[in-house]
């Protein structure tokens, strides 16, 4: 059948079983935004800003194990959305990025709205294509899928020409699985290497399982539950892998790192077998590398990219392959020579002593107030009001970290914010695509009065499609992650923390005809919640409280320190 | 350490910007880079020098292999290898200098390929050291203008780096 490159594309996204699209119109797209139109296959959510279309996408994918596809034209357009393409290749999610580009004819000539779209995002995909001829165009796209979604997940952008989206030739249907010599990534894990994993497991005194986001990307989150298990270890999710075990397991020692639980970094810190999985040894989790290998422990490392392994810390136990497929294996295999030699019972016990003493710390205790909002309240509170079973998505900032500290994850998928790039003003637009991803959920935003503001114009497309968060701002009028390394390093010296002249947020989100509130008392914190959850099910609410402004988040490892060298409070500094 | 790394990847536009940008991008160094389509022309064979400890050469090969337009990555200094690289050179041939430099590229089994009054442009094909030695062994004020090609490399024996 013969159809013209929009259609070919239409058709494409079909294939893959697409059914959401992100984007905003310009030139360039106008032939695929007219194919749009007359197939009814996918729904289009127009944003308001390119960057917003490409974080939609991405929770999309986050929250679903779907590819989220977002929809730009050229020049500003694609400009536009580059913050969220590096956003989510930072934290390895599957994306397919479609961008107009001018006919193929002014390519090179500095014509209107160009620019080297292949060049710009080349740093920050996983691939990318220019489509040369419309015979090539389906084959692209489906390449773009195939690689976006396996091996290490990433984002795919395919930049097509305005004349290839007029240009026509035949189509055939998808057959069978895409085939490509120059990329073939493994799945199984080498067994004798999974092997040797299992016989330091079983000789471990004090083992420590520490999972990050790859176990979320691979769904292996029942197969890490089982290894927590089948072995007794302490067990830590990184930010990335918050949720891939539950928070309410008592197995579970928290997130560990820069803001992490002082027993889950003494407990990285101490192990003597670490069993890494899906994790990448990031300098805001183990802190400085020579201080982490001050300590002798044996280390495996499972994870699908070979060029993760041995990259910040030298590992003993590599095992490439994908997360899922490894833990089954290792799981059998443990479970088989489990019975032949059984671990050290007492020697566990002794470590979960250990364990329970650093616990005593209480590290995450802090100072309640009947006069003062703490933000930790309000997140604890969210926790509370929706039973810990919210998709709760962040900005970044103190907000982002109090939300992980103290929102206790127990399933994957439910925590999305952007660990790696640690980009402001994804919040709302992550919340768009979560909730099109998983309708009649409960969806928040815990965000701050510096965050929400960069992508502030997202509240029209909630309110064109009828999207339902409820933001909680955890207003403090500072930048507040800024402002706290000022205060600690640079002599509290506030150099341009200070937010001023903030927008009136409850007269801003009704005029885009949401719900607003203001709260500045604590004891209005949870009524607020519980009505924006329930008399408001149906409605965007924005809950503007008003925190206290000189809360820091604890525990604190400064950068570049090691990881139990940590700060539990201000008495500390 | 110096490497010799070659490459088997896609002959495909931009291919080459993929691989030269993860360099700039991850902080390794290029020394030399030579490039060229395969007898298969879907295919280009790439060589590139770069000086670095083991760890850092191996994150290099990780990292070009994840390429997703790689087909192949082999350290050659792993192994039993040859090098070879092709120099241009143009050099002031007057009076009895004309000898003399006829002689230099005797000695290195180099070949006068263009010829002038004033002029010889002589090609020299070797190992660095050799192409080097040349230069060093030419009085500098002689020297009018030099072009070098870059390593390439190639196992020895019956190893062989293909599809």
């Amino acid at each position: 059948m013969e159809l013209n490159g929009a259609d070919i594309v239409v058709r494409c996204l079909a294939e893959e079983g697409v059914d959401h699209v992100f984007g905003y119109p310009g030139g360039a797209v106008l032939y695929i935004y007219d194919a749009i139109y007359k197939q009814d296959n996918f729904k289009h959510i127009l944003v308001r800003h390119e960057q917003a279309a490409v974080h939609a996408a991405d929770a999309y994918s986050r929250s679903s194990d779907k590819i989220g596809v977002a929809l730009v034209t050229s020049g500003p357009g694609l400009t536009n959305a580059v913050t969220g393409i590096a956003t989510a290749y930072m934290d390895s999610i599957p994306l397919v990025i479609i961008s107009g580009q001018v006919p193929s004819h002014a390519i090179g000539e500095d014509a209107f709205q160009e620019c080297d779209t292949v060049g710009i995002t080349r740093p920050c995909v996983k691939h990318n294509f220019l489509v040369r001829d419309v015979k090539d165009l389906a084959e692209t796209m489906r390449r773009a899928f195939y690689i976006a979604k396996t091996g290490r997940p990433g984002p795919v952008l395919v930049d097509i020409p305005k004349d290839i989206t007029m240009a026509t030739c035949k189509f055939v249907a998808k057959r069978g699985e895409v085939k490509m010599r120059s990329y073939a990534p493994v799945v199984k894990g080498h067994q004798g290497q999974i092997k040797k994993a299992v016989q330091l497991l079983l000789a471990a005194e004090r083992p420590m399982i520490y999972s990050g986001g790859g176990v979320i990307l691979s769904n292996a989150s029942a197969e890490l539950r089982e290894l927590v298990d089948r072995v007794g270890a302490p067990c830590t999710n990184t930010l990335m892998g918050l949720g891939a075990f539950p928070a309410s397991d008592d197995k579970f020692v928290g997130m560990p790192g820069m803001h992490g639980t002082y027993e889950a970094n003494m407990a990285m810190q101490n192990c003597d077998v670490l069993i890494a999985v899906g994790a990448r040894f990031d300098d805001r989790v183990i802190g400085n590398t020579r201080h982490f290998a001050q300590t002798p422990r044996k280390i495996v490392h499972i994870d699908i990219d070979p060029s993760s392994i041995s990259k910040r810390v030298r590992v003993d136990v590599p095992i490439v392959g994908n997360v899922k497929d490894v833990l089954q294996e290792l799981n059998a295999l443990y479970a088989q020579a489990a019975l032949d030699s059984p671990p050290d019972k007492s020697a566990l016990t002794r470590w979960w002593q250990q364990i329970n003493t650093w616990r005593g710390k209480q590290c995450l205790v802090y100072e309640k107030s009947d006069t003062i909002i703490k933000p930790q309240y309000v997140v604890e509170k969210l926790w509370e009001v929706t039973g810990g079973d919210a998709f709760v998505t962040s900005d970044v900032g103190q907000h982002q970290m109090w939300a992980a500290q103290y929102y206790r994850f127990d399933e994957p998928r439910r925590w999305i914010n952007s660990g790696g790039l640690g980009t402001m003003g994804v919040g709302l637009p992550y919340a768009m695509g979560v909730q099109m991803a998983n309708p009649g959920k409960d969806v928040a935003v815990i965000t701050g009065e510096a965050s929400i503001q960069m992508n502030i114009q997202e509240l029209s497309t909630c309110k064109q499609y009828h999207l339902t968060p409820k933001l909680l701002c955890l207003n403090n009028r500072y930048l507040g992650m800024v402002r706290q390394w000022q205060e600690i390093d640079y002599g509290s010296r506030y150099s341009e923390s200070y937010v001023d002249a903030l927008p009136d947020f409850v007269k801003l989100v009704e005029s885009y005809g949401h719900i607003g509130m203001q709260i500045e008392n604590p004891a209005d914190v949870e009524p607020a919640i519980r009505e924006a959850f329930t008399k408001y099910k149906d409605r965007l609410v924005f809950m503007n409280f008003i925190t206290d402004q000189t809360e820091n988040v604890w525990p604190m490892v400064k950068a570049g320190r090691g990881l139990t060298e940590m700060l539990l409070g201000a008495e500390d500094l | 350490m110096k490497h010799v790394i070659s490459i088997l990847l896609e002959n495909e536009p931009g291919a080459l910007s993929r691989v030269v940008g993860l360099f700039s991008a991850r902080g390794y160094n290029i020394e030399t880079l030579t490039v060229a389509p395969t007898e298969d022309a879907t295919l280009s064979r790439m060589t590139i020098v770069t000086e670095g400890s083991d760890e850092v050469v191996e994150q290099i090969t990780k990292h070009l292999n994840r390429l997703v337009d790689v087909v192949k990555v082999v350290d050659l200094s792993e192994g039993p290898h040859i090098e070879r690289e092709l120099m241009l050179i143009k050099v002031r041939a007057v009076g009895k200098e004309r000898d003399e430099m006829k002689r230099m590229a005797d000695i290195f089994r180099g070949r006068i390929i263009d010829v002038t009054d004033k002029v010889y442009t002589i090609e020299l094909t070797g190992v660095q050291e050799k192409i080097e030695a040349f230069i060093g062994a030419l009085d500098r004020s002689a020297i009018l203008e030099t072009v070098r090609t870059g390593v390439s490399g190639i196992g020895r024996g019956e190893r062989v780096l293909k599809l």
